[in-house]
């Protein structure tokens, strides 16, 4: 049910607010003690926030170490500390729960029409649990880190590394409850909680992109969490279990840690493929192209996405005829996501396009997650990848997909929906600025990183050869660039808050039901459970003005 | 469409007749999409704990593959009366659990109670058993550690076989102790009468949780038990 | 969906059999029969599960999301195993010098 022509904005200073999610009750506790899913995402987006500036901080003294040839910043201890906390961090306690638990959160009760989630008291706990598990993970960091890699390899992370492997592991693994309760609670909402009318072919994609995320989330996560926990027994106790000297195999973690660690990166992508296709929709004013399609291929890159785990370990050992079965499985799960492309670019055929922020992210998007998705083929290919493996071309595959991919959906997301969040509009041209100086700074940074890994630049090292320093400085500038260009929405959403123009119901025209709601929403979202006759997307071009 | 804050109206379904509103929370709109929503939760929860035993399985699958002669030698060890027992005691409880929420489902206030509490009781005896038997493993150098002695070839291995036995087993025996808590916090709210044929759905999902993690028991016992008494 | 309540006689048939097959399977266990001994052991195990997730947990009165969840989780965890084994048994098969 989309809006018809909206009221003009009102003043800089809006008058008195009537009563909403943000302000229906004040103080600490009642922020602290809420079952309200829309404040329990703004508790995660202050959590994420706070782990994506330290995961950021330690890509910064990565990539100045990287200036030199030399290791002359810091040791090569100190380095490997660096790279494994940047990594912990960056997808344990910011990208994993990024989307889901910030914009799935909040919206995945309003776009089925329902008043919360079906369990709204662990929802609160799963945040709890996140911030236990980041406690655990910060207290490591804090006391000299992790070395290990983000990958935990063993022997080294069970019986040689001397660094906080336990309290970190410890970390992961309370954390990852939180993950999996979010996961069940979605999943639990969407099937028993739509609003009349509401059948599944009728829910926004953004919906079904978060039940296969969930999915993975239920099926996923329960394996790194018994395979962290015998890594912190294995050590704590000197087992064997991994551990070659002893009679245990390495390559059984790294198939139990892969299992879920390949699923993970679809955790990661998913949600952001929803955000996008909600983006292409609305700023294209026309129906997505072949709705189910995308809908089962989010299924699908769910389902396949289980299948491949071994291409991270073609050289690790593993038979090389299971390395052969990964790598076919592993170029299947290219083509569901190939139709997500497709079908967004033939969605934005003939439409009428405009080019507001979240548009320019999804845009972004789509040419971003190409890249790293079609270089994710070649390392599919068993005989490119013995080439290419544990270089910066790894490096830069997976880059192109969480951060041009899943962190550019994430910020179309936030923008998009901001004006529901917060009921302010953001300032469209600083948007669009920072939009363009995380374009350019992220490709200067990571594109070098394709040539420097091609050449056979090593991942994880801190010196290289001198050769190779061009294109290091280059990597290094445009982290610079990405790094101001993630200061500013930080910058400007704030000021939004305070001194943003409000926003009206539906500043973009689109649909879906948590349009319907006022700009910031009540508490209990709707007043009435909303009856649904409508398909979803049900654009007329030209029809509605756009206010934002 | 009916408003969520008031109790949903009767229809012809008697276990909604008398329930009171402090049992429907306010999110969900009847009594009947809350109890679908709590027994969809509880089995994806349960299929969450399929996979977390689950690398532990796999890892004894591949050992067991790789080491199948040391693996039996190793379970020889372990008192198979024991675990027989053990698994009788856990069946029973499942049926003492069934039975209870066969109870709350039909009203029978005080028959509840006892069969939570004998629940309960079984529990406690399935882990006295095991506590008994990890104190035998500990007297024969079987825990795997420095002080782990086993004699023959096959030492490494069967210290692998017996981390896996602990780990295993310990990861039950936690989960065990936690289902004991659930009982706990229904014994006592079954106490007060809060349960009957309108709502007694927290009985329900915690009979899956139980009688779940008896079977992940049905798969231990074989598997580690009942392999070594044939060695080839 | 009106809540089924089981009648306890099926219970007591259902732990009846639970018991028989736990004696069976031990008294098995110490007869000799080379391989198969596992798959008999597994066979029961599987069969005891079925009889307490059918009867105990209700899946026979369930909707069929239930079994599709249940079948869901075991076939994941079928993925993970075979997977991982696909690995490990062709280990050999490959001479490497």
């Amino acid at each position: 049910m989309s809006s018809a022509l909206v009221a003009p904005p009102e003043s800089k200073h809006p008058v008195e607010p009537r009563v909403n999610y943000l302000n229906a009750t004040y103080g600490v506790k009642s922020w602290l003690l809420t079952r309200d899913h829309k404040r329990i995402a703004l508790l995660y987006l202050a959590s994420i926030t706070f782990f994506f500036f330290l995961g950021g901080l330690f890509a910064l003294l990565i990539r100045l170490e990287l200036l030199t040839p030399a290791g002359d910043l810091v040791q090569s201890q100190t380095y490997n500390k660096l790279f494994t906390m940047h990594g912990v961090i960056m997808v344990f306690f910011f990208l994993i729960p990024s989307i889901p638990a910030v914009l799935g959160n909040f919206l995945i009760p309003m776009m089925i029409g329902a008043k919360d989630l079906a369990f709204p008291r662990l929802n609160l706990l799963s945040w709890y649990i996140y911030m236990v598990g980041a406690t655990f993970t910060l207290w490591a960091v804090v006391h000299g880190g992790v070395d290990t890699g983000w990958t935990f390899y063993t022997p080294y992370s069970t019986a040689s590394s001397n660094t906080h492997v336990i309290a970190t592991a410890v970390g992961i693994f309370i954390t990852g409850f939180s993950s999996i309760l979010t996961g069940l609670n979605f999943i639990v909402t969407i099937h028993t909680m739509r609003a009349p009318g509401l059948t599944w072919f009728r829910l926004p994609l953004f919906v079904w992109s978060h039940y296969a995320t969930s999915l993975i989330f239920v099926l996923a996560t329960p394996v790194i969490a018994v395979t962290l926990l015998m890594v912190a027994v294995e050590r704590l106790f000197h087992l064997g279990i991994f551990d070659p000297r002893l009679g245990g195999d390495p390559i059984l973690f790294q198939h139990l840690f892969w299992f879920y660690s390949h699923p993970a990166v679809y955790i990661m992508v998913l949600p952001a493929m929803g955000v996008v296709s909600e983006l292409v929709t609305t700023f294209s004013r026309k129906n997505i192209f072949g709705y189910k399609f995308v809908a089962f291929a989010s299924i699908g890159i769910a389902v396949l996405g289980f299948l491949v785990w071994g291409h991270h370990m073609f050289v690790s050992g593993q038979s090389v005829y299971a390395g052969m079965i990964f790598s076919l499985l592993s170029f299947l799960v290219a083509i569901p996501s190939a139709v997500k492309v497709f079908n967004w670019t033939a969605t934005m055929y003939k439409g009428s396009i405009s080019y507001r922020t979240p548009m320019l992210y999804a845009f972004g998007f789509i040419g971003l997650f190409t890249i790293g998705g079609l270089t994710g083929l070649f390392l599919a290919t068993l005989g490119v990848d013995v080439h290419v493996h544990d270089t910066y071309f790894i490096v830069a595959h997976f880059h192109y997909i969480m951060v041009g991919g899943a962190i550019m959906g994430y910020l179309g997301g936030i923008h998009y929906w901001w004006p529901k969040i917060s009921g302010k509009l953001y300032p469209e041209a600083w948007a669009r600025f920072a939009a363009l100086v995380i374009f350019l700074g992220f490709n200067l940074t990571f594109f070098p990183q394709f040539i420097l890994g091609y050449l056979g630049m090593p991942r994880r090292y801190h010196a290289y050869p001198p050769e190779f320093q061009v294109l290091n400085v280059m990597s290094t500038a445009g982290a610079s660039i990405l790094g101001a260009g993630y200061l500013m929405p930080m910058v400007y959403l704030v000021w939004s808050m305070r001194y943003g123009k409000a926003a009206p119901a539906n500043p973009w025209g689109s649909t879906g039901l948590e349009w319907d709601t006022p700009s910031p929403p009540p508490t209990e979202n709707f007043a009435v459970t909303p009856v649904v006759t409508d398909e979803p997307y049900h654009y007329s071009p030209g029809e509605v003005e756009i206010v934002g | 469409m009916a408003d969520a804050r008031a109790p949903a109206a009767a229809p012809s379904d008697a276990s909604v007749t008398h329930a009171g509103p402090r049992d429907l929370q306010h999110h969900f709109d009847t009594m009947e999409q809350q109890r679908d929503a709590s027994s969809l939760g509880m089995w994806v929860f349960l299929v969450t704990e399929i996979l977390f035993f689950g690398g532990l399985f796999l890892a004894y699958t591949v050992y067991r593959s790789e080491y199948a002669r040391a693996f039996a030698e190793a379970s020889r060890h372990l008192d198979i009366t024991l675990g027989t027992f053990n698994t009788v005691v856990l069946i029973v409880s499942s049926l003492t659990m069934a039975l209870a929420v066969f109870s709350a489902a039909t009203g029978r206030r005080r028959a509840l109670l006892v069969l939570l509490i004998a629940t309960m009781v079984l529990g406690g005896v399935f882990l006295g058993v095991k506590a008994v038997e990890y104190g035998h493993k500990f007297h024969d150098h079987l825990v795997p550690g420095p002080h782990f002695r086993f004699p023959g070839p096959y030492a490494r291995q069967a210290e692998i076989f017996y981390s896996l036995y602990f780990a295993m087993t310990g990861l039950h025996a936690a989960h065990m102790i936690v289902g004991i808590g659930i009982l706990t916090v229904l014994v006592l709210q079954a106490r007060k009468g809060r349960y009957g044929p309108a709502y007694y759905t927290p009985v329900e999902v915690s009979g899956l949780y139980w009688h779940f993690v008896d079977i992940v028991w049905i798969f231990l016992f074989p598997l580690l038990y009942l392999i070594g008494r044939h060695i080839h | 969906m009106a809540q089924h309540v089981v009648p306890p006689k099926i219970y007591f048939a259902v732990f009846t059999a639970l018991i028989v097959l736990t004696a069976t399977t031990t008294a098995i266990s110490f007869l000799d029969l080379g391989p198969w001994n596992t798959v008999v052991a597994l066979g029961i195990a599987f069969l005891k599960a079925t009889l307490v997730a059918l009867f105990f947990m209700h899946v026979k009165y369930s909707p069929p999301l239930t079994r599709i969840v249940i079948a869901g989780g075991l076939f994941w965890l079928a993925i993970l195993l075979a997977l991982t084994l696909s690995d490990f048994l062709t280990r050999g098969w490959l001479a490497v010098s």
